[in-house]
């Protein structure tokens, strides 16, 4: 009989013309790492011989399992084929695999797992390795594909505004209120630290600079302009991308996971009017009221540090709106608009196109900000190119 | 009422009994994610007051099948069609009059989860009809008792068990009053008391509205108490197995998977 603390031991031979799969030790996942000896056959065991097996846990079953599938090339098992009408032999479970000679506990375990054959085509493609030249066509390949999805999105945006101003797009009004509350009001928080300090932040580098000159006062100008043009709109841009953009892209996300947007469609509503319109609408309005809000903000710090360091404050801000006329102070505001645009695509997209599941989800989320961010940037390069070719 | 099964090897003739054009005929359908073949040359019939059964192992494309039938997933080949009207032909965008008279639940009963159970039901009546305020109220409430959910009127999908979020699926897919009635595993997950009241409930719609009823299930009680018709996916032959009334073919299909499936594995001798 077995001793218990035997390795584990698979070791193969044969008998006349039929390859044997000695099976012997005791198996358990805390001890030794089982030994496979003697060369492997290309067909299955025709029997088994476990004269020397002490006790086992899974892993004896499922070493057992991947020589089998191994020596059969993945083809093992199957269920008794359907129009045998006897009953199955008994020897012969599994489509040429037989388990004779295992004890009965074992041997149960074995049938089960053979029990349906393993489905090769079912297997996902991913896990197969790839050259260096199959990865860059395929990369490739991919992003001409994202790019097409980018221009497809923003059409479809286009045909929903179009439905929408014919008065044919299918909403609630009730979300619309609640994504704007949603980036409008419950923005402003964060929105205001942030200018405020970029404020604080442009006024202290400036007036240090500007005091070697003896121009302090043109703090003022600094930082007026910068907000309004720049700062202020990018700004604004980078935080809602962060906020709502991952928001809109996990909410959608979510829902395609658990087929709401498939129950959408069926009801005849279009998921693009239903989910992205709301969306687009409610950024595109509330980015500009953001702006002017962050704008003001971002000169209210300034002025803070301004004050502080000996300008008085009236004085300060007669200075501010010397600088700023108005096409300047509506050039932020102008762009705001596009930034708003871009941020709701960029995350309804990422959440329309999301894998369903909840891994899925998280990645939606992570290339929407990611999206977001770098189009406000680009954007903001593009403008400023404008711009300065048409000199304003 | 009917002829015993059809397999597609020996006859492609729709069941007998449907000598008006079939509600919905499948000719020829194959259903694929990318290069993965999950049913090759699906063909049968769903006629009128048809209870219709998907039935077949787990994994086997039921729910497939039925996204296919409900215009979600394009075909890999083949078509269908809804009284006799080209479905797949129909190019998405034109396809609404059809998808007006579906009502779907899906197998994660997939209830808009920022919506109480009370608007998930009142959203396409609030979008399509010119009912007013009270009278969704009124209509709402009514579906939702009829499936046995009087009183969770304003909780949230998050807020209620899975089984009842099926039900509320089901409320919501009957909330149009449907001509077509599709179902996925609504079963499934309910106490053997709620599933009976289920069946009896999905009879009844279907002898008082005269529905059309395509439900995927493998609960055989509810298969043999409410199913006229049914198709088996065969997992092996990736194939249709049978077609036919699930008590006949319980007894003489010839696939004997089919009738292992509909014995519980136990094999009867076919006569
Ligand atoms: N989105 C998908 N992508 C690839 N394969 C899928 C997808 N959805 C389902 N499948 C595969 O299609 C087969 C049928 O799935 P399904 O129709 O959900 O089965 P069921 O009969 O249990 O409803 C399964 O093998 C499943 O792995
Ligand atoms: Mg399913």
């Amino acid at each position: 009989m077995s001793r218990s603390n035997d390795p584990p031991i698979l070791e193969w031979t044969r008998e006349g013309d039929c390859p044997v799969l000695v099976v012997s030790g005791t198996w358990n996942r805390t001890g030794p790492v089982c030994e496979i000896r003697g060369e492997a056959p290309d067909q299955p065991p025709a029997r088994y011989r476990c004269d020397d097996l002490g006790e086992f846990d899974s892993t004896l079953p499922a070493t057992m399992l991947a020589l089998i599938r191994q020596t059969t090339g993945g083809a093992a098992a199957g269920r008794p084929k359907p129009e045998s009408k006897s009953k199955p032999d008994p020897d012969e479970d599994a489509a040429g695999v037989t388990l004779d000679g295992l004890p009965d506990d074992l041997r149960g375990l074995m049938e089960l797992a053979l029990g349906v054959a393993e489905r090769s085509d079912a297997k996902s493609p991913v896990a197969r390795r790839r050259s260096l030249g199959q990865f860059l066509g395929q990369t490739s390949q991919r992003v001409g594909a994202a790019l097409l999805g980018v221009i497809e999105f923003v059409g479809l945006s286009v045909q929903s505004l179009g439905r929408l101003l014919v008065g044919r797009a299918r909403f609630r009004r009730a979300d619309l209120w609640l994504t704007i509350q949603e980036c409008g009001v419950q923005a402003l928080p964060i929105v205001s630290l942030i200018s405020f300090l970029i404020g604080v932040i442009l006024a202290f580098v400036g007036g240090y600079q500007l005091a070697g000159f003896g121009a302090e006062i043109f703090v003022a100008d600094l930082v007026g302009i910068a907000m309004v043009r720049e700062m202020g709109v990018v700004m604004t841009g980078i935080i809602m991308s962060g906020r709502t953009g991952a928001a809109f892209a996990a909410h959608i996300g979510s829902m395609k996971a658990n087929e709401e947007i498939d129950a959408l469609r069926t009801f005849g509503l279009n998921p693009f009017d239903f989910l992205v319109l709301p969306r687009l609408l409610a950024l595109v309005l509330m980015m500009p009221l953001l702006t002017v809000y962050a704008n003001l903000v971002g000169i209210l710090g300034g002025m803070l540090v301004g004050v502080a360091s000996g300008i008085p404050a009236v004085l300060y801000w007669q200075q501010t709106l010397t600088a700023i006329d108005l096409t300047t102070a509506s050039l932020g505001v102008f762009k705001s608009v596009f930034f708003g645009a871009a941020i709701a695509i960029c995350g309804c997209m990422q959440g329309m196109k999301a894998a369903s599941s909840s891994a899925g989800v998280g990645q939606a989320t992570t290339r929407a900000v990611v999206a977001s961010i770098t189009m406000v940037i680009v954007l903001d390069s593009a403008f400023a190119a404008i711009f300065t070719v048409l000199d304003i | 009422m009917t002829r015993p099964s059809a397999t597609p090897d020996k006859t492609k003739s729709r069941p007998a009994g449907t000598a008006a054009p079939a509600r919905i005929s499948v000719r020829g359908l194959t259903m694929a994610y990318g290069s993965f073949v999950v049913m090759k040359d699906l063909e049968f019939d769903i006629a009128e007051r048809d209870i219709f059964v998907i039935m077949g192992g787990s994994g086997c494309g039921k729910s497939t099948l039925l996204r296919h039938l409900i215009g979600l997933h394009e075909p890999a080949a083949g078509e269908v069609f809804f009284d006799g009207e080209n479905f797949t032909a129909t190019p998405p965008d034109r396809r609404e009059k059809f998808i007006r008279r579906f009502g779907v639940m899906y197998q994660s009963g997939a209830l808009w989860s920022s919506l109480t159970l009370a608007e998930n039901v009142g959203l396409p009546l609030e979008e399509f009809t010119t009912l007013n305020a009270r009278q969704r109220r009124e209509l709402v409430n009514y579906k939702l008792a009829l499936v046995g959910l009087s009183g969770y009127e304003d909780y949230y999908p998050s807020q209620v068990s899975g089984g009842m979020n099926k039900r509320a699926g089901i409320a919501r897919a009957m909330a149009m009053d449907p001509d077509i009635l599709f179902l996925d595993e609504p079963g499934a997950g309910l106490d053997p008391l709620s599933s009976r009241r289920l069946d009896d409930l999905i009879l009844r719609l279907r002898d008082s509205l005269g529905s059309t009823v395509v439900i995927v299930t493998h609960e055989l009680a509810s298969i043999f108490a409410i199913a006229t018709n049914a198709v088996f996916l065969d997992t092996d032959t990736r194939r249709q197995g049978a077609v036919g009334p699930p008590d006949e073919l319980r007894q003489r299909a010839d696939n004997p998977a089919v009738r292992l499936f509909l014995n519980r594995g136990e094999e009867v001798p076919s006569d």
